[in-house]
């Protein structure tokens, strides 16, 4: 048999589609999984009781659940709920129902690597930056949260590559991915191989294109932490 | 200026000061001293309020640092402080780092700021180095870095909690020069060191502590000519050697 990439060209616009969702979820997913994140983590460091437990409990319910079932859980149960509390429709669709699961679900996540980062950074910064006068939050901000991150990028990368990859779950509710557009295009083409090949190179490219972005976007952030020449 | 008054510290079971009490008034330069394990780091980072205490009472140019009402990090803001580790912001350049207390703490202009930042690390002999980043200065000139840092924000007393003892030794003079510098031009400090040549060349009164206690509490010369506890003849004894 030979290969027929004619179909990407015939199908051009419902792959451009489902691959612009993908792009757009990923990147609101990690936005939103930072920022979210980077409070859980406060919240879980912090000397209130009452906020650690709240994000502890936040993070092992997401971690313990797969994404499958909160892509489902936002789909299915959010219209319920805002049905028994309002008395009336509210139907939010396959795409806000998956843009609000992944930036709940991906807070979670980044979270505990954003936590680990803060911990990665010795107390002497952070007493330092209260001696001279900051007060907690200002310490947390300028001093500990930048460097937090700078020891956290490769880990970050990591996470957003694997949401990237996740984001092929949302056909469970019926949105429509750039995977999902994929699986269209085989229906109609009846050319799995070519399609399926298609969509791992278009994957990988993407993948290792900002892997190495991240890895020089790091080498030049850091540049000034690492010493240069040999004069302790 | 300075008062900590039957201040008790546990970490745990464990008593780290035991019933401490000290006056510092203005001017005087504080030589702290002792074995490892002593408690004097801790009991400089009291009067910082970056160590809580468990009893007793501290108070800072007037204020009970224990009290529900103090502004801790205004307190802290006037009172500088120099670690073992230097502490330099590693993602800032000299000059932010010498700035940021300055503009967030103070309110500072950009420009005041850095006319001030400017004035210090002339003093302490780095205005060169300004735009470097902590990971490209030696271990003397962070910690002189450190030390104009706390002095940009015009504190009240200087602490110092073993600034020299993560140095290698051709870099411990830079740094004392520097201490003796401020002690001369009237700053009040506590330092915490093992340097007794820096004791004897400008401390005014010279406190031991052991296990948590002070043991003596004299001045300079006092110390040094006739200790008073067996003690703290033992200590400079062993110190002597070195």
């Amino acid at each position: 048999m030979s290969f027929d990439w004619s179909f990407i060209e015939r199908n051009a616009d419902v792959l451009i589609e489902g691959a612009k969702f993908t792009v757009s979820l990923t990147i609101f997913a990690t936005i939103c999984g930072i920022v979210f994140g980077t409070f859980l983590a406060l919240m879980r460091l912090s000397k209130s009781k009452v906020a650690s437990r709240f994000a502890t409990a936040y993070v092992v319910f997401f971690r313990s659940v797969p994404l499958v079932q909160v892509l489902l859980i936002f789909y299915l149960f959010v219209p319920l709920l805002a049905r028994l509390a309002l008395d009336q429709r509210v139907a939010i669709g396959a795409e806000t129902a998956s843009y609000m699961a992944f930036a709940f679900f991906e807070a979670a996540y980044f979270a505990e690597i954003i936590r680990a980062g803060i911990r990665s950074v010795g107390p002497g910064q952070l007493n330092a930056a209260l001696a001279i006068g900051l007060p907690k939050h200002q310490a947390m901000r300028y001093v500990v949260l930048p460097q937090a991150f700078l020891n956290v990028v490769p880990i970050l990368l990591t996470q957003t590559i694997v949401l990237f990859q996740d984001v092929s779950l949302v056909y469970a509710i019926g949105a429509l991915d750039f995977f999902g557009a994929a699986q269209r295009v085989v229906q109609i083409e009846y050319r799995p191989v070519e399609v399926y090949i298609f969509v791992a190179v278009v994957y990988f490219v993407i993948c290792f294109t900002l892997s190495k972005l991240v890895m020089r976007l790091q080498t030049n952030l850091t540049k000034n932490l690492n010493q240069v020449g040999a004069n302790t | 200026m300075i008062t900590l008054l039957n201040v008790q510290k546990a970490y745990g079971a464990i008593p780290v000061l035991k019933n401490v009490n000290v006056e510092i008034a203005a001017g005087e330069v504080v030589v702290v001293c002792g074995p490892s394990g002593s408690g004097k780091s801790t009991l400089i980072k009291t009067i910082n309020a970056l160590e809580p205490i468990q009893g007793g009472a501290i108070t800072v140019d007037g204020k009970n640092l224990g009290e529900s009402g103090t502004n801790l990090p205004k307190l802290r803001s006037r009172v500088g402080m120099v670690f073992q580790q230097f502490e330099l912001f590693p993602t800032m350049n000299v000059i932010d780092n010498v700035n940021l207390g300055q503009l967030k703490v103070l309110k500072r202009s950009k420009s005041d700021a850095t006319k001030r930042s400017m004035e210090v690390l002339t003093k302490v002999g780095l205005e060169e180095y300004a735009e470097r980043f902590p990971a490209n200065l030696s271990g003397g000139q962070q910690q002189r870095v450190a030390i104009a840092r706390s002095l940009a924000m015009d504190p009240i007393c200087m602490l110092f909690d073993e600034p020299t003892s993560a140095l290698d030794p051709e870099m411990v003079n830079e740094v004392l020069d520097t201490m003796i510098e401020l002690a001369k031009d009237g700053m009040s400090m506590v330092v915490v060191t093992h340097e007794m040549g820096f004791a004897k060349s400008v401390g005014t009164r010279v406190i031991f502590m052991d296990k948590g206690e002070i043991v003596e509490d004299s001045d300079k010369d006092e110390f040094f000519q006739k200790p008073k506890t067996e003690r703290a003849q033992a200590f400079l004894n062993v110190i002597k050697h070195n």
